[in-house]
């Protein structure tokens, strides 16, 4: 077992931890601080995988950014001192049965699906540093689908004001 | 030896624990967190492929989803945050507001 196997067991291990306990935690402060480690080693596999950029973004948007709206708004709003709920919903023996049924789907697919190999013609343009590759998709073939995406993310600033904005005077 | 197979598993596993939390819990705050959990799952799987397929696309893919989640979590927050203001909960259960 190399190296490379040592780092993916480890980090699997950490995400799926993470994540159980993210998502069982009660409190939503909880459940947020459990989400960051959980980004972190995701980004971890990112670089296994030798995405070292979308490793780096990885780790700044979701675990960083997110993580920070997320906890600004749970402490602005004290959402964790909601007394008296039930956690869970009494609809959780049926969703944990649906969720299964979507594991067994996704892993035999995932086990006995046949994937077809390397796309010989694009070799060579990983050949190249994975930053080069990915912004030299981006910039030329992906160039209006990029700009797109900048337009919703400025319609989403304002309808985030918009929505978040306090009616009236006071 | 690390396979193809080995990094679609995890991502269903952790595409399931994010479906799990959609399905079971209540708090809103939580159902988005399980949304930003299945988004990420996706993720796994676009660079699994990109890294296998010896294609940079798939990476690229990643970034809009990203950008996409990103706007998700932003809009989603906002909307949690003008719901508790009018109606003062983070229950499902209660807005039921548009039922007749």
């Amino acid at each position: 077992m190399g190296l490379h196997d040592i780092m993916f067991y480890y980090f699997a291990s950490v995400i799926v931890i993470t994540a159980l306990l993210a998502v069982s935690r009660p409190n939503p402060v909880y459940a947020v601080v459990f989400l960051i480690p959980c980004f972190f080693h995701v980004a971890g596999i990112f670089v296994l995988l030798q995405a070292e950029f979308l490793a780096v973004v990885q780790i700044l948007v979701p675990a960083g950014a997110l993580m920070v709206l997320y906890l600004f708004v749970v402490f602005l709003f004290n959402l964790s001192e909601i007394k008296g709920m039930k956690s869970t919903h009494r609809q959780s023996v049926l969703a944990g049965i649906v969720a299964l049924i979507m594991f067994i789907l996704l892993a035999v697919l995932a086990v006995r699906g046949i994937f077809p190999g390397p796309f010989q013609e694009l070799v060579e343009s990983t050949a190249v540093e994975n930053t080069v590759a990915v912004g030299g998709a981006l910039y030329t073939r992906f160039l209006f689908p990029f700009e797109l995406a900048s337009l919703v993310l400025l319609v989403v600033m304002f309808g985030a004001m918009v929505l978040a904005r306090r009616e009236g005077k006071e | 030896m690390i396979s193809l197979t080995h990094y679609l598993v995890l991502s269903a596993i952790l595409f399931t624990i994010g479906l799990s939390g959609v399905l079971m819990r209540k708090n809103v705050i939580i159902i988005l967190l399980s949304i930003e959990l299945m988004l990420t799952a996706v993720n796994l799987n676009f660079i699994a492929f990109s890294h296998y397929m010896k294609n940079p696309v798939g990476q690229v893919f990643v970034f809009f989803v990203m950008t996409v989640a990103a706007a998700e979590t932003a809009l989603g927050l906002a909307i949690v945050v003008a719901l508790f203001r009018n109606i003062e909960t983070v229950n499902v259960d209660e807005i039921n507001q548009l039922k007749g």
